[in-house]
């Protein structure tokens, strides 16, 4: 574990009893108490995760639009400052970069928020596609993000102390509001198919962030969270994670991002790719047998195989097991699928994607 | 406490030798370290493995973890209330088996005492 990248918050983990695991170079913790019940205080009251691990990349030049519309599937025309937008990157062949969100802090001034793993090849593949008057710099060694997720989180805040204005509105942020006496960028957007807030703020001042809203949170019945809740939370609202629902070889076309994806858009990478009549599609499974669905499971419509699974666990808040898995088009109606676990073929059907969705 | 009255694997299996049977589960150690425990693969009655061979699997939230039998022999009882309840071994693990085999020889030679055990474990 030494030779793993820590976060600010790694004594505060330990110190909380967190499960620490290396999660793709980083000493993180996978839970403190039990994944199930960090999952259900999320839904049902709110619960704090660290999520320092992300990168942050920050854009400026007078070329940084006309750059990010190359670069991303999504059309960023018509963001405002504070507006945040989620948008796949693609490689020519329509294979995924990685799923990014993009912060708007000024004209020509963006800040991208990347998943941690892919930090460096991003920020590797954005130098090699600049041009023009383009500033790229990485900068997460510098930032923190908490992320405070669950219906009371607005209440944690105020307890905890705000000086500013918090964003209400989803995929919105504001800048310098003090929380707790600390300098965030508070940001309308999550991970987990729940109301909360992202806060970013600089390295050093994250333990009294988490200090400071872990106390105003105790009568709210907080919990700190780690990365396993954090992957069931996602899972249910069936939000995509790079490296399962895409990844280089799958395309955002293929993860049914098209929200995202502007094709209409005059030119970005991977477009002709994109507007290929796909042969995979991300579908929802249900198992009927007893067993737990998780990924890389083989998926059979009788006896050809039709795709495999990309993601799949246990998750309390629903009953019997699910999976999201990549599928042939041709096949993706079936009326019955069968999945492989350790060679026993076990019935599922499809289901709609999300399978939770905030009431 | 780790009970004094049973075998442990380094796979942290327990075995519980009464007569020429044995009854296997795993340890405070596993099922800390697998977590919440969500759903038990019993083996078949009836259905006979050789020493060193899996016979079940937990599945906890995050892991799918094989469980093996330090014992060659028959299945002649499973714990069915793990089919409802696999969380039981999350909260009781020494009186939840998983099976019990019916064995004819026991070699005993691979397998550590409680003290061993704990010993095993600490070190990491």
């Amino acid at each position: 574990m030494d030779n793993l990248k820590k976060t600010p918050l790694y004594d505060t983990h330990v110190a909380l009893g967190g499960k620490i695991v290396d999660f793709g170079g980083w000493a993180l913790p996978v839970q403190y108490s039990s994944i199930i019940e960090e999952h259900k205080v999320v839904r049902n009251a709110v619960g704090l995760f660290d999520v320092s691990h992300m990168g942050e990349i920050m854009l400026t030049g007078s070329n940084s639009f006309a750059f990010l519309q190359k670069v991303v599937t999504n059309d960023i025309t018509s963001m405002k400052p504070g507006r945040v937008r989620y948008t796949p990157v693609c490689y020519p062949n329509g294979g995924t970069v990685d799923d990014i969100l993009i912060y708007m802090i000024a004209p020509e001034h963006y800040l991208l928020v990347v998943n941690a793993s892919n930090t460096e090849k991003d920020y590797e593949w954005f130098c090699k596609q600049a041009f023009g008057d383009v500033a790229l710099e990485n900068q997460s060694a510098d930032w923190a993000q908490l992320a405070l997720q669950g219906p009371l989180f607005m209440e944690v805040l105020e307890k905890a102390g705000v000086e500013g204005t918090i964003p209400t509105k989803n995929y919105t942020f504001k800048e310098h509001v003090l929380v707790a006496g600390v300098d965030c960028l508070v940001s309308a957007t999550g991970y987990t198919g729940e109301l909360g807030v992202e806060l970013y703020c600089a390295a050093k001042d994250a333990p009294k962030l988490h200090e400071a809203l872990m106390e105003a949170g105790r009568e709210y019945g907080i919990l700190p969270c780690g990365l396993g809740a954090r992957d069931s939370l996602r899972f249910e609202a069936a939000m995509p994670l790079y490296g399962h629902e895409i990844t280089a070889d799958i395309t955002p076309v293929e993860a049914d991002l098209m929200f995202a994806i502007k094709l209409g858009k005059e030119d970005f990478i991977g477009i002709e790719a994109l507007k290929e009549p796909r042969k995979r599609i991300r579908i929802g499974l249900k198992l009927l047998d007893k067993g737990i669905l998780r990924e890389h499971y083989e998926v059979f419509v009788g006896d050809k195989q039709v795709g495999f699974t990309t993601s799949g666990m246990p998750v309390p808040t629903l009953e019997g097991s699910h999976a999201m898995a990549l599928v042939d088009v041709d096949a993706a109606d079936s009326e019955e699928f069968t999945v492989v676990i350790r060679n026993r073929k076990l019935r599922a059907v499809r289901t709609p994607l999300p399978f939770y969705k905030r009431g | 406490m780790t009970p004094n009255d049973r075998y442990y694997t380094k796979d942290h299996e327990w075995i519980l030798v009464e007569g020429n049977r044995a009854k296997i589960g795993i340890s405070d150690h596993a099922q800390d370290a697998l977590g919440d425990i969500v759903y038990v693969e019993l083996p078949d009655m009836d259905a006979t493995y050789d020493a060193g061979e899996s016979f079940a699997v937990v599945e906890s939230v995050k892991a799918v973890s094989q469980i093996y039998t330090a014992v060659g022999g028959r299945v002649v009882e499973i714990n069915e209330a793990l089919n409802d309840q696999p969380e039981l071994i999350n909260s009781d693990c020494y009186n939840q088996f998983i099976a019990v085999f019916e064995f004819e020889n026991l070699n005993t030679n691979e397998l550590l005492t409680a003290e061993q055990y704990e010993a095993f474990v600490s070190e990491g």
